[in-house]
Order: structure tokens, then sequence, then C-alpha cells
């Protein structure tokens, strides 16, 4: 008797589980099985599918990467580009509410999370109208202070989907970071002052310069691959990028960046970068609202690709194959990240 | 070298109307093992937290060897502090902890390994430098803090309530290492803490602290012998306290009138005039004897009646009431009297004798509210 009721008690936590792994079961599981055997079929909706085991239409993935490869190169560029952006705007947001916050944090974080409280689509139709020619930021830039010409337009380039997608995923970047700055002991920070770690003016300085060097060609290439204003990446325009992000990065790192942060607080969040970044680039990847309602066909993703073969040409096979070979370039891309972060973290920074 | 490592010229810091510490004057020699003793609230972090840099002074100067830097950041400092948690950094290993501030001062490659090594040897973790924090003891912890704050050789060591964390029988053991360590590497120690008897046992010198200021700096043992206010009676070990006015000299001694013209002996030059004093004795120099014994000669004596009598295995703690219905705590060693039988029972009479040299007097009484214990 009293080994039965220790065998029950021992399974309480897994039939705590069981509605969850249903739900898994049911909602995961069982579409991505379909999926699956949709992406191994043939045929359209008019004439009927023939789906395994009847046929195995594995030519329906190197098929799809190569008609689609430009998409999926803006999806990885946006996605990454995006992730980077709300990253470099989250970090030092995150941090000041986690160290400066004081008795604000509370409705700081609340303002963080305010946007989610109207339809992200709503949201996007709104920049989309303020970004818009006739919009008021061009209203003010173009025709007020003249500073662009009349062709001018930011709707439709991958600026503004780029910027869309920063807008709509800063929150899932900032939340984490919080959480794990927030966690960070502040005797932590103190203990390395007393260590000797001032300043971090030539460090930072250099390394300050670089990453703002690399972001702003990063940027500059990236978005201007496709099209931007007619534009692409010109020698001169790169080398501009390069010396502003090199200056501003340089100043930021020199001033701002103290060994402190470098060497203790920076290692300790790391795990909130991590999930940060991961929250953002995932579903940044797969987006289509921002490239459809704030892009032009030139900015197409992978995802608005899927959306429109399953949608609105009812080509199953190929939007589930394309679908397929996106989660499992994510899966890669995280195992990686993983990797190269979790090993930085156990060689514990070393100097 | 100057004869003064730290020095706390009128130093004051206020939260708002909170005066946490209250114009402390200080001096501290190369060397010494100085210990800040109080309750908790009584400003003794806080000073420390200023001499380590990481509180401003409201008001005041705190020089380091001569040199002010009572503005100066912490990494500006040559003083290291061993914080009340340690605050070892959870994602580096012992060595790298160790190491840190070898390396935020730009020493390299085999210079760090030698001297992390040495200071793993000092604080006896040989063996332990690939181990992160999680991975070790509390004790051990407490060492790899100490190792990480002395490799850098800093001027004066600071450390805050550095054994709170540790069970009874380890902070012992902590209380002789660390001793032992500051003889061996000669560091100015600066020592805080609320325990009264890990003080006595480590320091030089101890400044208790109350409300902001000290009351009483001296060594520990003229702190136990010769305290000079309530507080200070109080604080370090039990003090039987008794009122009475200053009434002359004899022989060798001045002496002072109880309450209830009882005439007592006390060291000569510790009252003067005919003021109202407090005289404090020990429990354990006061010894117990039949109404009829002899007693020795000159020491003072005291009628009175047993209350209570717990026997605590090494010694017995009495409360014997006097006239005028005060208390006295008296401990005796169980040694003539030895069981339960033999010991003094509720009830008896009984003479208190003691000898003048032990007797200290607090010609300050500070009132009784602020007799804290700990």
């Amino acid at each position: 008797m009293g080994q039965l009721i220790h065998r029950y008690r021992a399974a309480i936590p897994w039939l705590l589980m069981l509605p969850g792994l249903a739900w898994l079961a049911v909602f995961f599981v069982v579409p991505n099985v379909q999926m699956l055997l949709f992406s191994l079929s043939e045929g359209t909706l008019l004439t009927g599918f023939t789906t395994p085991p009847d046929t195995w239409s594995f030519d329906n993935f190197p098929g799809a990467v190569t008609r689609y490869s430009g998409n999926f190169v803006n999806s990885i560029v946006y996605g990454g580009l995006a992730t980077i952006l709300c990253f470099l705007i989250g970090y030092p947001l995150a941090y000041g509410i986690a160290f400066r916050g004081g008795r604000y944090k509370s409705l700081l974080l609340f303002l963080v999370i305010a946007p989610f409280f109207t339809s992200f689509l709503i949201r996007t139709i709104s920049w989309r109208i303020i970004l818009g020619n006739d919009g008021p930021f061009l209203g003010i830039i173009r025709d007020v202070l003249g500073l662009v010409p009349d062709n001018f337009s930011v709707i439709g380039t991958p600026l503004a989907v780029v910027g869309g997608l920063t807008y709509e995923f800063l929150p899932f970047m900032v939340l984490p970071l919080y959480v794990s700055l927030e966690k960070v002991d502040r005797r932590l920070v103190e203990a390395a002052q007393d260590l000797y770690a001032g300043p971090w003016r030539r460090g930072g300085a250099i390394t300050g310069a670089l990453l703002g060097g690399f972001l702003a060609v990063a940027l500059q290439v990236g978005l201007g691959y496709s099209q931007f204003v007619g534009e692409t990446a010109t020698p001169g325009l790169v080398a501009l990028a390069a010396l502003v992000g090199a200056t501003a990065g340089g100043l930021v790192g020199a001033s701002m960046v103290s060994q402190a942060f470098l060497r203790v607080t920076l290692p300790l969040s790391l795990p909130g970068v991590f999930a940060g970044s991961i929250l953002t680039f995932i579903p940044s990847i797969g987006d289509y609202v921002n490239a459809h309602l704030l892009g032009s066909p030139k900015t197409q993703m992978i995802g608005n690709v899927i959306q429109g073969r399953f949608l609105e040409q009812n080509d199953y096979p190929t939007a589930a194959a394309l679908a397929f070979i996106l989660m499992a370039a994510i899966l890669v891309a995280i195992f990686v990240y993983a990797r190269v972060l979790g090993t930085e973290e156990l060689s514990g920074g070393r100097a | 070298m100057p004869d003064v490592d730290v020095r706390l010229s009128k130093v004051a810091k206020t939260y708002g109307d909170v005066v946490a510490v209250d114009y402390i004057d200080l001096e501290v020699h190369p060397g010494e093992f100085f210990s800040l003793l109080g309750p908790s609230g009584c400003g003794k972090t806080t000073t420390l937290r200023m001499i380590g840099g990481f509180e401003q002074p409201t008001s005041g100067l705190i020089e380091l060897q001569g040199q002010d830097v009572t503005w100066l950041a912490p990494y500006q400092r040559n003083v290291n502090t061993v914080f009340q948690n340690y605050a070892l950094f959870p994602h580096l290993t012992v060595f790298e902890n160790v190491a840190f501030g070898l390396r935020r001062r730009g020493v390299k490659g085999d210079d760090v390994k030698t001297r992390v090594a040495d200071m793993l040897r000092l604080v006896q973790l040989e063996g332990f430098d690939r181990r992160k924090p999680t991975q070790i003891s509390g004790g051990q912890a407490q060492r790899v803090a100490l190792a990480r704050a002395l490799i850098n050789r800093p001027a004066v060591l600071l450390l805050d309530e550095p054994l709170g964390a540790l069970d009874l029988k380890l902070r012992k053991q902590m209380q002789v290492e660390l001793k032992r360590i500051q003889q061996e590497v000669g560091i100015t120690f600066i020592y805080v803490t609320h325990d009264q008897e890990e003080a006595m046992t480590m320091s030089d010198r101890i400044a208790v602290m109350n409300k902001g200021h000290y009351e009483q700096l001296a060594d520990p043992e003229t702190l136990y012998e010769r305290p000079t206010t309530r507080f200070v009676a109080g604080f370090l070990g039990i003090s039987n306290l008794l009122n009475g006015r200053g009434d002359g000299t004899a022989d060798a001694y001045a002496l002072v009138r109880l309450a209830d013209d009882t005439m007592v002996r006390v060291p000569r030059g510790s009252v003067t005039g005919s003021g109202a004093v407090q005289l404090g004795v020990r429990p354990e120099k006061i010894r117990l004897h039949d109404p009829g014994a002899t007693t020795p000669e000159r020491h003072n004596r005291l009628a009175g009646t047993v209350r209570d009598a717990s026997y605590m295995g090494v010694s017995t703690q009495y409360q014997v009431e006097i006239a005028g219905g005060a208390r006295v705590t008296v401990y005796e060693q169980n040694v003539e009297r030895a069981t339960r039988s033999e010991l003094w029972a509720p009830g008896e009479q009984v003479q208190l004798t003691w000898s003048p040299d032990h007797t200290f007097v607090i010609t300050d009484p500070t009132p009784a509210a602020d007799e804290a214990a700990e």
C-alpha cells in the first residue's frame, strides 16, 4: 500500500504535464505531420493531391529553394537586421529600467508592452499611413524641411520593412533582457569596481568603433542590396556608413561602457540576450505582415511566399516544403547560436 | 611609512533626515586588526563603505596613507573589500575570480598564474582553481573572497561581516585563520561585525559603535574591564550596574556610596567629586559566601538573597537580590560546589564580594533604553 502511494506520488508531475502534452500532440504534432505529408505530395487543388505513400515527391524541396532563394535571403537579412536593431535599442532600455528604474520599474515595463493592447495589424497599417507618401513623416522631412527629393519614399523600401519588424518585436527583446539584468546582483558590480574595474576608454572606443562600423555597413548593404530608392550600396555610401557608424560606436563605447559592465553585467545577462534574440529572430524571419503592408514586391519575405502559395495559388506542396525548410533553417541557426553563446559563458570571459 | 593608514576626519553621512554616520574621527594604524563593532543600524557598514568608496560622505575627509581619497572611485583606491555575502562572480572560475583584480591592472600571463597559485595556497584552496563559485562550500567561498581581495596587496583590507553566513564551528575556525593570514601578510584589516566575541578574539583595537558614532575605542581588554558607557558595558558581555555617588577616598581607592548607604571601593581616579555615577562589575568577578563567613579584606561586600540559580554545566548563573531590590547576576565556576545539591538555593542569604580593582565606573549614564544586546 505504502509503495503504491509512493509510486503514485512519483507519477504526479507526469500527470500534471498530461494536459500540456496532449495539447502539443494534437495541435503541434498532428498538423506538422499533415504538413510533412503535403510537402511530399503533388497535384493541385483542382486536380486533387496525391499524397504519400502513393507518391514521394522529394523534388519539392530543392525546387522551392531555387525558386525562392531571394525571398529566403530577404527573410534572413531583414530578420537578422531587425534582431540586431532590437538588441541595440532594447539593451540600453532594459538596462535603464532594471538598474535605474527605481519605483517606476512597473510603469516602464507596462509602457514597453502597452502596444500589445492594440492589434499589431492595426499598428502596422498605422505605420503605413504615417510613413506613406502623403503621410506626416514625409510631410515634414520632404515638404516642410526639404531634406529629401520629391520622389523619395519610405514605404516599399527594405528600410520600412526592417523598421516595422524592429518596432513589432522590440518588446520580445526587452522583456527577457530585463529579467536577466534585474537578476544581476548589484554587489557583484561593486565587487568588480572594488577590484579595479574602471572605465573602459581605449577598449570601449576600439570595440565600439568596430561594431558601429560593421553594423552601419551591414545595414547599408543589407538594405541596399535589393533596392533603396533605386540606389544600391555604392562604395561611397558604404564608406560613409562605416565612418558614421564607427564614430558613433566609438563615442558610445568610450564614454558609456565600463569594465565592470563588460566583465560582470554583460556576461551575466547573456541568458537574456539569448532568449531575447531568439524570441525576436524567429517571429521576424517568418513574418509576412510587415513586408506585405510596408514593403514592395521586391521586399517579399519567405513568409509572404508561403502565405501566397497556400492561400492564393493553393499550391500546398510547395508551401509546405517552404515552411519545413524555414523551420529547419531556424533550428540550425538556433543550435549554432546556442553553442557559440554557451561556450563563451563557459570559458568565463577570459581577458 | 606614515603611522596612520586610514584617517577619518569629521566624517558624516546622512540619507535625507536619517543620520547614518555622525561626525566620526578615526585613525587606524598600519598592520592593525581594527574592528567596528555595533548592533545593526549603528553605521558601521556605512563607515566601511565610505572607506571603500561605495558611498561618498555628506561631509568630512577620508585619508588613505596620507592621501585624500574622499571623492575617489573604488577602483582608484588602494583598498579591497571582502563583501558580506562574498559577491563572487558566478560566471568565473575560482582562478578567474582571484585573478580579476590583477587582470584589471594589466598583470599578464605567468605572473598572474604564480600569484593566484600563491594566494590559493595561503587560503588553503590549492586544486580548486577550476571550480565555479556554485561548486564550493560557504567556507571555501569565504576563502576565495579573501584571496580575491588580498592578491591585490591593498594598503587596507575591508571586511564586512565576512563570517556572518557561516555556521558556528566554521566561524570559530575562520576567526583563527583570518588572524593568522593577517599576521602573515601584514596588511591593515578593518573588520565590521555585530558579534562581540568575534571582535574580541581577533582585534587589536575595537571601536564600539552606536547610533552613528563610536562610544569607546580601545583594545579588547580595556573595553571589557573598563567600559566607559552603559552601552559598551551592556554590549560586550553582561554587566551589573549599581547607582551611587562619589564620596571621598580611602587607602588607594575612591569611595562610592550606593543607594542603601553601603560604601564601595573603586579604582582611584575613576570617580571625582560627588556626582551621580554608575559602577559596574562583571558577573564572573563576584564571589558568593555564607552570611557569617570571613571575606577577603578590602574587597567590596554586599548582602543579598539568592533568587534564582541556573546550572549551566561549566558554571552556575545566580540572580541575587541586594538591598534596594536590584538584581545582580553572578557566575560561579562549578569547582567547589560541583553538584546540584551543593549549589546555593533560591532563598538563601549570601554575601557578595569582589575586588575593587574589578570595579568600573560609568560617569556618563545614557538612558537605559540604549542598552541593546545582539
